[in-house]
């Protein structure tokens, strides 16, 4: 059950600078903690986050154990085009998330 | 500490539900009552976990709640029928229904709590089996419902029936238990806005579950809050869904009386 929240304008200016907030739902499990019964727990990691504007990267990012569980993500970038914002976490296990956002720029 | 504006609205809700009840007569006493000692656990928090929880693009919890949107809407079981079935909107039917739980249940003649009211209903109207304890399901379902009444002030029910039960909350709330020997009331009523080692000891009020807690990274309800300081103080905690943690959540209800929903509350 993967889930994710983005926040950000559905309507922009063009040029307009627009902040986007995306939280996630992962455990980020480090590999460094030990459960209850003192087994390790396995690395449980999103490694890799990317947000793409009509294809173009504009936000890329690595992940690392340091980062809490949910991770809260928020940055800018600038309105050019009415498009698809495109979000992708990738990281272990094979876990692969995407959500699509439409911006209407005027 | 800095009081912020929560404070300030959580000092008139008290002047106001105080005065209800003690009639206007005595002004000595309603003047009193303006500063209303009960504070939510929010005004304990730094100003960074506030702002986390005052907007909801920050807040995880809200993770939850979109998940128990998806399951109010989504038929189960094999009466093949939603929560929305029966109740459709949430956000019209369930407003102000979060703050007057636990309840008196007439068929099993005893008070039940939201989530365990979300139970009955899925087994006996959905015909689905129950969600387990602390699961994410239920918690996004109770989390959902509660955040439905958000800004809403607790209203326990003055249902009689649910007297005896709450007066059983209130003894095991003054109760010494585990081998520190402690009960609920010596840190939360008498060392309360003090400090336990780095973290604050606060009023226990009830009025954000279920919670979003940092150190739990997810979301978790009162009960699995209770069964935590149970431990805390090296008591063997109450099963989940036990009657007395249904006992304790009915007297910390009414001790919380008036203050105002919080869901989803985030917390150290």
């Amino acid at each position: 059950m993967a889930r994710a929240l983005i926040t950000m304008p559905s309507v922009a200016k063009r040029g307009e600078v627009i902040e986007i907030r995306t939280l996630i739902a992962h455990p980020m499990e480090t590999g460094y903690r030990r459960g209850d019964e003192g087994a390790v727990l396995p690395r449980n990691l999103i490694r890799r986050f990317t947000c793409r504007y009509d294809g173009e990267v504009v936000v890329a990012a690595e992940l690392f154990p340091a980062v809490a569980a949910n991770p809260l993500l928020s940055f800018y970038t600038v309105a050019t085009t009415s498009g698809t914002l495109t979000f992708t976490w990738e990281g272990d296990n094979g876990f692969a998330q995407s959500e699509s956002v439409t911006i209407t720029v005027t | 500490m800095t009081r912020p504006r929560a404070a300030m609205r959580a000092r008139v809700v008290g002047l106001v539900f105080t005065v209800g009840l003690a009639g206007l007569g005595v002004v000595v006493w309603a003047a009193e009552s303006a500063s209303d000692p009960r504070r939510s656990g929010f005004d304990f928090m730094t100003p960074e976990l506030q702002a986390m929880q005052r907007d909801d693009a920050l807040n995880p919890g809200m993770l939850w709640i979109k998940d128990g949107e998806a399951l109010w809407n989504r038929n189960v079981g094999t009466a093949d029928r939603s929560c929305a079935s029966c109740h459709g909107a949430a956000t019209a039917t369930m407003r102000g229904v979060a703050a007057r739980y636990p309840a008196f249940d007439t068929a099993s003649g005893r008070p039940v709590t939201l989530s365990q009211r979300i139970n009955l209903c899925r087994v006996e109207r959905q015909r689905a089996p129950a969600f387990g304890f602390e699961s994410d399901e239920l918690l996004a379902l109770e989390g959902y419902l509660a955040h439905q009444s958000r800004g809403q002030p607790l209203a326990p029910p003055s249902d009689p029936r649910l007297e005896p039960f709450r007066a059983r909350g209130e003894r095991l709330f003054r109760q010494r238990i585990g081998q520190l020997d402690f009960s609920c009331a010596q840190c939360h009523d008498e060392q309360a806005g003090k400090r336990l080692a780095g973290s604050a000891i606060p009023q226990a009020h009830p009025n954000g579950y279920p919670i979003y807690r940092l150190e739990w990274q997810g979301l978790g309800s009162l009960e699995r809050r209770l069964r935590g300081c149970m431990s805390g103080v090296r008591a063997e905690p109450f099963a989940y869904g036990a009657p007395e943690l249904v006992e304790l959540e009915l007297y910390l209800a009414q001790r919380a009386a008036g203050l105002r929903i919080e869901t989803p509350a985030v917390r150290p």
